[in-house]
């Protein structure tokens, strides 16, 4: 017998309800409000009042009214066709849902129940599994889905048999598992997770040792992004986090891709919808949409779902890992989130912590943060977890409480910077700024030294002294005037320009510059570097600017061509002849 | 108001303060509208038989044994084709005479679209002013804001936009509007000839403040009915959302709320996200854009209301008074839409992207320049260029009162380039210069 429930008091959609049994914290609860059935999730309890927030409007409640109690926390179902779909914070289809609005109290089945998969065994008779352990597969596009052991199932089992290949639904019993005591367990390819616990079904969670490539210059090649590692994006309003978010979604060389739309604009989610059928994975020519789950919870849905929605993302995510895939899980923004929970906060009448966000909010961002990672699976294989969220810190200040405690949970730091998405320089990542933890991972370094060339890393960090030098001969420039300095600040000054505009500025609406991969990524640096090592004759520091505005000119022109096509090359032609009739001639001579 | 036979009449308030009331009574729901002492109030807080109501006007004489009435039923409006042509204010009653509305009750602030059935909007909005349409293009569906200080002629372009944007409908939703601005866009639209598209909501400055609230949702749902029953495009004017956002405030507080940033509510995001998430390009061809006015203090854009405002919407306006020129000019720096990315080079010439990008980069430059002139440092050959161009570009693109069409535009940005630089200094895609570019080689 489940606990029911009367409700009693109403504040916007914090309800209490007066309990007649045991309730636990987190556990699900639906309100009745007529007909309607209507979902919350407890939040606090005081005696006998349980305090729930409801993931819907509460308008027209009434005290008296009907609660039912569901005995477990939020869940998800975790099954072979969550990809493609788009769902709203409570994994709800929203193509399923009827109408042109979503009415309230609406559900609908995240995963189909009368599709057939093409069942391939893994195990066989007599195998020994534990929880997360592999015992099918079936093809879900072109991701392998693995049919595994449920999360839920604690100590080891042995396998007493397994279904045949074949076509199945989702609820057919794919295995039998005997436990310990002798008791049978059927398996089908269905299993339910509660979303605020981390899917712990793995060996060992060892440090990243790989990058994400995402096609973006100004992340792969100066500040990459380990796969399995945790990135945030903080920027002021127009500082272009939407857009980044979006071309690394497109571009990112990963598995599976989850999109959490977290509080944010509609219009953008539409954006995705419209677009993502139609584009094509560069890596592998499938469409991207196969590779993409959406969680939405836009900013006008129910506030309270919007906090389920990232756990939700993460959850289908953790799932996806132990099938041992790369998945990337792009949040924007997790600030809305947070912002969720100080309305929540707030309505429960707690004390405040700074900007009125709840004492905790460091805690639970870490936790949260945590849960991404490389891990090695009981069978040996690797599966991971990329985190990368948006953060919107409120007036752009980088010191608000979201932005602090993300600093401390998240290993890459790209900052979007006012100044930059002023002058257009897209994407506004401050070269300054921006870091990546994992450049000074051994492990890291190695695999770049592997993956694009011996000592990357020390030519990334000239890169960056070499940018920041620039800056520095700027801000002399600026204070002493054109002719008040020598030309080599000029100089300086220009070359930085070079690295800003050829390998930093990215045209993201461009087909071919949106989109650079690794090896264009390093024959551009090193051209670029090379032109920065060398000495040119100028005729005052007019000159020096115009010299550089032309090959800044060509060096664009080249990044709109196709890679090694008879136009790159004749750029390139144009550029070695430039820079040739500036050059100081060694002493040598040639 | 009308009684209904079966409602039970309260005589007992307990509490009083100046925005709410509360009494001990049953049976009562959320979000549930009342009257009190014959001024209409709202359900906002239920504990056990204890219920607090925001009473809109103020509670002033209200008395401890003021007649209380629930209705029992939210807010709603009576939604019919006659809405056109008509002024009401925030209860939805019409202003300067008038019968009441007939028409099909709609519950205000309802019900959330579905983000699955949106359509991506594309249909550009075509204003004549470069600093819109070439910079920052408005698309049916969205939603942008004007950052303006008070003293801005905020209310002049949003009226010019709204007359120029072809819209089936304009809504205007007038919050602490002054009498004499109120007058100004009554007098415009019926100068216009443009009445009987028209449906006003207006709180002005002399109406209580927490009125305020009602009138977005009031303006919203008459915007739905056109949009979503009848296939329009619906263009809305808020004016002006810091007023709304003051109101949240007052009721926040009074309600012993605990403040954010600004004295602001916790949820003035996801409050203001109610209102703006109702712009959308639907299926059946009608939309509704909103066009809004968030006044700054002191050009102040990290104020929570601007802050929250710009993560919301698609973009902001700022107006600026040009020194060199003397005009209004639409801020190319600070401005920005979003959405232009759907329109511009697809459903206007090819080369708007690359044109409206160099010609905001050279207008840098010349602002750069200008700093340099201002600390007292020699100009350069390009930086004097530079200033020219800026003078050129302010005076025949940016300033508000040119109106011409977009390829209009884009060629007199070329002449201007080709005027005052190289090629190289333009820096744009070769196909694009081979093609558009107006001077010698």
């Amino acid at each position: 017998m489940n606990t029911t429930g009367k409700v009693s008091g109403i504040i916007s959609n914090i309800v209490i309800v007066k309990a007649d049994g045991p309730v636990s914290q987190n556990e699900i609860c639906y309100v009745s409000l007529g007909d309607i059935k209507m979902m919350a999730e407890v939040i606090k309890v005081i005696g006998n009042d349980a305090y729930v927030q409801v993931f819907d409007s509460t308008r027209g409640l009434k005290i008296g009214d009907k609660v039912e109690f569901q005995g477990h926390m939020l869940e998800v179902t975790l099954a072979p066709g969550i990809l493609t779909h788009s769902y709203d914070g409570l994994q709800n289809d929203l193509a399923k849902l009827d109408g042109l609005f979503i009415s309230r109290g609406s559900r609908t089945e995240p995963i189909d129940y009368e599709a057939k998969w093409d069942f391939t065994p893994l195990a066989k008779p007599g195998d020994k599994v534990v929880a997360g352990d592999w015992l099918g597969e079936v093809q879900e596009h072109w991701v392998s889905h693995k049919i595994m052991v449920p999360f839920a199932m604690e100590g080891s089992y042995t396998v007493k048999s397994v279904a045949d290949k074949g076509e199945y639904t989702v609820n057919d019993t794919m295995a039998v598992l005997v436990d310990s005591e002798g008791k049978e367990h059927p398996v089908t390819m269905v299993q339910k997770w509660p979303v605020k616990k981390p899917i712990k079904a793995y060996v060992e969670k060892p440090r990243p040792s790989k990058i994400m490539e995402t096609g973006v210059r100004a992340i792969d090649t100066f500040n990459p992004l380990a796969e399995g590692g945790t990135g945030f994006i903080p920027g002021p309003f127009g500082a272009g986090k939407t857009v980044l978010q979006h071309a690394i979604s497109k571009q990112a060389d990963a598995d599976v891709i989850i999109f959490v739309a977290c509080g944010e604009r509609a219009n953008e989610v539409v954006e995705v919808f419209t677009e993502f059928p139609e584009l094509e994975d560069p890596r592998t020519g499938h469409k991207l949409m196969e590779r993409t789950t959406i969680i939405c919870n836009t900013s006008n849905m129910p506030v309270a779902a919007r906090e389920a929605s990232v756990y939700t993302g993460m959850t289908i995510g953790e799932y996806y890992r132990a099938m041992g895939l790369k998945v990337l899980i792009l949040a924007d923004s997790t600030s809305r989130w947070a912002q969720a929970l100080r309305e929540m906060s707030n309505r429960l009448e707690e004390l405040p912590g700074q900007d009125a966000f709840p004492m905790d909010l460091s805690a639970i961002i870490s936790n949260f943060y945590a849960r991404a990672g490389l891990v090695y699976l009981n069978n040996g294989q690797t599966g991971s977890v990329t985190f990368l969220g948006t953060v919107s810190p409120a007036g752009g200040n980088l010191k608000e409480p979201v932005t602090e405690s993300t600093k401390k949970a998240a290993r890459c730091f790209y900052a979007l910077a006012q100044g930059r998405a002023d002058s257009k320089r897209y994407p506004a990542i401050d070269p300054q700024d921006s870091y990546s933890k994992y450049l000074e991972y051994p492990e890291i370094k190695e695999y770049l030294d592997k993956r694009i060339e011996p000592n990357w890393t020390e030519l990334v960090n000239r890169g960056k002294t070499l940018v920041r030098r620039g800056k520095e001969a700027n801000e002399q420039i600026n204070i002493l005037g054109d002719d008040g300095v020598p030309v080599e600040y000029h100089d300086r000054f220009w070359k930085s320009e070079l690295i800003d505009f050829v390998i930093l500025q990215q045209d993201a609406f461009d087909a071919i510059d949106a989109n650079c991969p690794i090896e264009r990524q390093q024959y551009m640096f090193k051209l670029v570097l090379s032109i920065c090592d060398k000495e040119f004759n100028y005729d005052g520091f007019e000159d020096c600017a115009s010299f550089f505005k032309g090959l800044i000119n060509l060096f664009k022109q080249m990044n709109y061509a196709e890679w090694q096509s008879d136009k790159f090359k004749s750029y390139r032609a144009q550029i070695d002849q430039a820079v040739a009739e500036k050059e100081v001639k060694s002493e040598k001579g040639e | 108001m009308e009684t209904k036979a079966f409602q039970k009449i309260y005589t007992k308030i307990d509490n009083i303060t100046k925005a709410t009331v509360s009494l001990r009574a049953t049976g009562v729901g959320n979000d549930e509208l009342a009257t009190v002492g014959g001024k209409l109030a709202q359900v906002v807080k239920i504990n056990g038989e204890n219920v607090t109501l925001q009473v809109f006007s103020g509670t002033e004489g209200i008395a401890t044994d003021s007649e209380v009435i629930f209705h029992g039923e939210p807010p709603k409006l009576n939604v019919s084709d006659n809405l056109a042509g008509r002024f009401f204010n925030a209860y939805g009653e019409p202003i300067e005479g008038g019968k009441q509305l007939d028409g099909e009750p709609r519950e205000i602030g309802g019900p959330t679209v579905n983000p699955f059935k949106r359509k991506q909007p594309s249909e550009l909005i075509a204003t004549g002013i470069a600093g819109i349409d070439l910079n920052n293009t408005i698309v049916s569906g969205q939603k942008i804001p004007f950052f303006a200080d008070p003293d801005q002629p905020y209310n002049q372009v949003m009226a010019m936009v709204a007359l120029r944007a072809k819209a089936d409908k304009i809504i205007l939703g007038g919050m602490g509007m002054t009498n004499d601005d109120f007058l100004f866009f009554k007098n415009v639209f019926e100068n216009a000839g443009a009445l009987d598209r028209i449906v006003s909501f207006v709180n002005t400055t002399e109406n209580p403040p927490v009125e305020r609230l009602l009138v977005p949702d009031m303006a919203l749902t008459a915007a739905e009915y056109f949009a979503v029953d009848k296939g329009e495009k619906v263009l809305v004017l808020l004016t002006d959302m810091t007023l709304y956002a003051d109101a949240l405030a007052i009721v926040s507080n009074r309600m012993d709320q605990i403040p954010s940033k600004d004295s602001m509510p916790g949820s003035l995001y996801s409050d203001l996200a109610k209102i703006y998430e109702k712009a959308v390009q639907l299926p059946n061809g009608g939309s509704i854009t909103i066009i809004a006015v968030t006044t700054l203090s002191g050009g102040d854009i990290t104020h929570a209301v601007p802050d929250n405002t710009g993560y919301i919407t698609e973009g902001q306006l700022f107006l600026r008074n040009d020194s060199d020129t003397g005009k209004v000019i639409v801020d190319p720096f600070r401005s920005l839409s979003r959405l232009k990315q759907l329109v511009i080079g697809k459903k206007t010439r090819e080369d708007h992207p690359q044109v409206m990008n160099a010609a905001v980069r050279l207008y840098a430059d010349a602002a750069n320049a200008k700093t340099k002139l201002e600390n007292g440092f020699d100009l350069s050959d390009y930086d004097e260029r530079t200033l020219k161009f800026a003078k050129d570009y302010s005076e025949k693109l940016l300033s508000i009162d040119v109106n011409i069409d977009i390829d209009q535009m884009l060629d007199t940005a070329w002449t201007l380039f080709a005027k005052y630089f190289s090629k190289s200094e333009v820096a744009i895609k070769e196909e694009l210069m081979a093609k558009y570019w107006k001077g010698a080689e």
